[in-house]
């Protein structure tokens, strides 16, 4: 199964995937939160783009026809065009990422502003001295640690 | 041969632009290179045959979200803090979830191939209709406007609810930080 040409023709998948999991270490392993949205940036181009390959043909080009002098379409049965269909939905699928990214662009604005931080542990931890400060002011009342 | 080393290339600046952004704790630094990592892919994308997709990813990869993002570190923070974690953790789950991924294209048809399922079912009837249909010479174009209208129409909602979202998020932001400012000077 293992041979040259499986190999070749797989190769491309294989660097996508090793960009989108560069894009979701980012992700994972970073704690600001503008670094985070930067490695989901990288983790989405990256699909887009295994996506678009998907559509492609061998020997093809884009998928846009020909056009004479008159504005008529030229239609030459010998011309391989790619798949344009994946080309359709990663466009829409790059205006919504966008649309997602201004919104938690926006959220880590808010968070700013009630935390002064954009760092995870450090909201993380002022999250952890809120509760505690609760537990101590209104554990007793509600019969023991909330 | 040449197409096989110009993508190479393109992927070889792609990963090292990915793993600088990894390493660098300046975030003005990690937004340009994001853009850099948008450009680099819209190039890839041509020699994927989607120029469509190659100037949206353009514009709106290396413009519209560089300028956001430029806009939050001007309003929250310009470094990273150094990490205390260890990244071992995070890149097991990062090695194991690639590795499946790689175990899932085994079973894919090859790169460009012709008879893939995805070539042969719907995309060649649009095609062939797009020129009676629609008379519009670039096909993608009479998919996204005309066969598939209700996508567009469904992302045009996506996008005016993440607008309104920004909005109610940041509107008031100025006032408050203006309030803020008051009652220190108060006290």
């Amino acid at each position: 199964m293992i041979n040259w040409d499986f190999i070749v023709g797989h190769l491309n998948y294989w660097l996508f995937i090793i960009l989108m999991m560069t894009g979701l270490y980012i992700v994972v392993a970073r704690g600001n939160l503008v670094k985070k949205i930067v490695g989901l940036n990288i983790f989405q181009t990256s699909v887009f783009m295994f996506y678009i390959s998907i559509g492609k043909v061998t020997g093809g080009t884009a998928p846009i026809y020909p056009v004479n002098r008159q504005g008529d379409i030229e239609y030459d049965p010998t011309i391989i065009y790619s798949n344009p269909l994946p080309h359709v939905l990663i466009l829409t699928a790059i205006v919504v990422g966008i649309a997602t990214t201004s919104l938690a662009l926006a959220l880590i604005i808010r968070i700013r502003e009630e935390y002064d931080t954009i760092e995870e542990e450090d909201i993380l931890r002022i999250e952890r001295e809120m509760s505690a400060q609760d537990n101590k002011e209104h554990g007793s009342a509600m019969g023991g640690r909330a | 041969m040449i197409d096989t080393l110009i993508d190479l290339i393109l992927f070889a600046m792609l990963v090292f632009t990915a793993l600088a952004i990894v390493r660098i704790n300046h975030l003005f630094a990690v937004v340009m290179l994001s853009g850099v990592f948008s450009l680099l892919s819209a190039l890839l994308l041509v020699t994927l045959d989607a120029v469509d997709v190659a100037f949206t990813e353009a514009a709106v990869g290396a413009g519209i979200s560089t300028v956001l993002m430029l806009g939050t570190i001007a309003l929250t923070a310009r470094t990273q803090k150094k990490s205390s974690r260890s990244g071992l953790v995070p890149f097991i789950v990062v090695t194991v979830t690639g590795a499946v991924l790689v175990y899932g294209t085994l079973d894919m048809p090859d790169f460009g191939d012709p008879n893939a399922p995805a070539q042969l079912h719907v995309a060649p009837e649009y095609m062939a209709g797009s020129i009676e249909d629609i008379d519009v010479p670039n096909v993608v174009t009479s998919i996204l406007a005309s066969y598939r209208g209700y996508d567009t129409l469904g992302e045009t909602a996506v996008v005016f609810t993440a607008g309104i979202g920004v909005l109610m998020l940041l509107s008031g932001l100025g006032r408050r930080r203006r309030e803020d400012e008051e009652e220190e000077e108060d006290v």
